[in-house]
């Protein structure tokens, strides 16, 4: 069955898709009182945060819209140390779309949340009329408790050491790869998942993160420029230091890109002190073995991002820019 | 074989860096023909691996960087024509005309494509019938056979509504005009590698003998940009001005012989109009006159007053190796990726972009 424009009128049509499908997945004692308002317990400091998610496809190896929705904003939290609590969830459904993909996605959504103890308190579906939508966006807002105080971009001082939890590239190269106009065929699989357990993990041990970021669209790049300039001060990364994988390096090849700027969708830059770096690194690699700390935190203040290669040379990291267009030779 | 890690061996690359250091004795400045090596140099910092005599200087080929004003005018014309659907590659989009680009174009709703292989022409072509699809073709050796299987694909096809803007170069000819300029201080030459699958080394032979210039046709990864500098290093020591095909595992001595058919049956030589270097006899290619009826150029009314090339850049003295980015006024201030004025800040292989992306701050 698919969905109709008249899912979205506020009839019976879209009762029964609230009730039955919607609810039925995100199923919870606040969301089933159906208020026009969630009603909210909280005690404590929180961090709220909101994202809407466009992807396309939106199924792809390792995942769909529907985990990138709730990994998006947890991970958004996490990365101010917040355990997310609630999120929203707003659907913008174009006509057609197969119910049971839309279930599909609902359900990876709710897997996510499940695991993470988040509930999905309140939302909005809306119907539009084939083509005004690339079948589904999703916008989630989230809500979560404050576990570690001042992760935020003006704690990043020099002699900070840079760590990164794992690979680099390849949710936007499991896009890139996936995108009909390319047909290639790669076993390259999304990084796409919640940051909340290895974070809890990170302050369970005492380690205080000094900025924490997520390097979605733009990359490790654009996260590093973005400290760079807001700290004015220089950063200086290895190369060899930061993995990617062999299928990312092949697909940047090909289109000359730099797996630098290519997103991911799970995998997060953490800055610590010197004395925390060797622990959270060692709990970085319990839940990615591609974990490593890239580098330093200088004390020159030029706000550049500085990136020496294998071979001792070195270079600016430049943020990415414009639309991502491949080379023409 | 790893097509990419072992191409790019620290142990190797580093071994090369210091043969290089310890054999160079006076400067040499090497002129990289192909914009993908002005790329690489960049990003892999190899200025630094080559010591102080070696200068690299930024070459002609780019395909974008040396498209004229005048080109990306007639571009836009035809692309915000009624009923168009106009489609080129990727860079092209951003080059700025005398009064508008593509990609503004674009944002005010015309139907324009940047494709990824000049074959979706066809695909657009099919369906949209009652459009006239138009493919502006761009590209030095490398690309024009592509161009050219587009045209015998849409001529066996029977399609009717598909028109070619055809802007191909050649390689040899701007390094000729270049060379022939007295103010020009080139030692030796990096051939173009994806250019010269197709040509074959041998076409460097005249151009080498001709200016007493040794010439190393290299690839793309470091190892391979090292192991051409170490040998231009040695030729200089020598004396000599050989060919060196560096890039052996796909440059054969007299290319594909294929694609130059291809390109023969469908495209003659022509004079083009190159930025910064102006006409030069027989170095571009346009459409046989048996294929005039699909040349967008005789199909649509492509004439516009071009206000020639913008005063404040220096494009023209980049891509003749008299000037280095950092030298033009508008480096990196008003001429930026995102807001370019010259051509050679639009593509990643465009010098003034390279400078930009990897090493705008030093000076």
């Amino acid at each position: 069955m698919k969905i109709m424009l008249s899912h979205g009128g506020g009839g019976e049509e879209m009762n029964s898709l609230i009730n039955e499908t919607i609810f039925k997945i995100f199923d919870n004692e606040i969301l089933s009182q159906s208020n026009d308002s969630a009603i909210l317990n909280l005690n404590s400091k929180c961090a709220f945060s909101t994202d809407s998610f466009v992807v396309t496809p939106i199924f792809f190896n390792g995942g769909d819209i529907g985990k990138i929705a709730a990994c998006g904003t947890i991970n958004d939290l996490a990365m101010v140390g917040a355990k997310a609590k609630y999120l929203s969830c707003s659907l913008i459904i174009e006509e057609g779309l197969e119910i049971d993909e839309l279930k599909q996605i609902l359900t990876s959504l709710a897997e996510i949340c499940k695991n993470d103890g988040v509930k999905v308190v309140c939302g909005d579906t809306k119907v539009v009329p084939r083509g005004k939508c690339d079948k589904i966006f999703i916008n989630t807002s989230g809500i979560g408790e404050i576990i570690c105080d001042n992760v935020e971009l003006k704690s990043l001082r020099p002699k900070a050491k840079v760590l990164l939890s794992g690979d680099i590239g390849r949710h936007g190269g499991v896009i890139l790869a996936s995108r009909e106009e390319f047909e290639l065929s790669s076993a390259l699989k999304s990084d796409c998942k919640s940051l909340n357990s290895v974070v809890l993990e990170l302050v369970k041990n005492g380690i205080k993160p000094l900025c924490m970021r997520d390097a979605t669209r733009g990359g490790l790049s654009a996260v590093l420029n973005e400290w760079s300039k807001f700290s004015n001060l220089d950063i200086l990364v290895f190369e060899e230091k930061i993995k990617v994988s062999d299928e990312v390096t092949g697909i940047c090849e090909l289109f000359g890109f730099e797996p630098y700027e290519l997103a991911n969708e799970g995998t997060f830059v953490l800055a610590v002190s010197e004395e925390d770096a060797p622990l959270a690194l060692k709990i970085l690699k319990e839940f990615d073995q591609n974990a490593s700390e890239i580098g330093e935190i200088l004390d020159s203040k030029n706000s550049r991002v500085i990136i020496e290669n294998a071979y001792k040379s070195r270079r600016f990291l430049e943020p990415p820019k414009g639309e991502l267009l491949p080379r023409i030779c | 074989m790893d097509l990419i890690n072992d191409f790019r061996d620290k142990e190797l690359i580093l071994t090369l860096s210091s043969l290089i250091k310890k054999e160079s004795k006076k400067p040499l400045n090497i002129m990289e023909i192909c914009g993908g090596h002005t790329h690489s140099i960049m990003k892999f910092a190899l200025p630094d691996l080559v010591g102080k005599n070696i200068n690299f200087i930024h070459g002609p080929g780019c395909p974008v960087c040396v498209m004229p004003r005048s080109r990306i005018d007639e571009a836009c014309k035809l692309a915000a024509l009624e009923g168009v659907v106009f489609c080129t590659l990727a860079d092209m989009l951003r080059v700025p005309g005398s009064y508008t680009s593509l990609q503004k174009l674009r944002a005010q709703g015309h139907d324009i494509r940047a494709l990824y292989t000049p074959l979706d022409a066809l695909k657009i072509a099919k369906q949209n019938p009652d459009k006239n699809v138009i493919f502006f073709a761009i590209g030095f050796e490398t690309t024009t056979p592509m161009s050219a299987n587009l045209v015998e694909k849409t001529i066996e096809q029977g399609i009717k509504n598909l028109y070619f803007h055809i802007n191909h170069v050649t390689v040899p000819a701007p390094v000729r005009a270049i060379m022939q300029d007295e103010n020009v201080n080139i030692d030796a030459f990096l051939g173009p590698s994806h250019v010269s699958v197709i040509t074959g080394s041998e076409i460097y032979k005249e151009l080498s003998e001709e200016f007493a210039r040794p010439i190393a046709i290299s690839g793309f990864e470091p190892l391979d940009i090292m192991a051409s500098v170490l040998n231009l290093v040695r030729q200089q020591n020598l004396g000599t001005h050989e060919v060196y095909n560096e890039y052996e595992r796909v440059v054969s001595k007299n290319g594909n012989l294929k694609a130059k058919e291809l390109i023969a049956k469908y495209f003659i030589p022509c004079d083009f109009e190159w930025r910064g270097l102006g006409v030069i006899k027989d170095s571009g290619m346009r459409l046989r006159d048996e294929y005039a009826h699909l040349d967008a150029r005789r199909k649509f009314d492509c004439n516009v007053e071009s206000k020639g090339e913008s005063k404040a850049c220096i494009c023209g003295k980049i891509l003749r190796g008299q000037a280095k980015p950092f030298e033009c006024k508008v480096f990196a201030k008003a001429c930026t990726p995102q807001n370019p004025i010259g051509s050679c800040m639009v593509s990643s292989e465009g010098a003034c972009a390279a400078y930009f992306k990897y090493a705008k701050r030093i000076s």
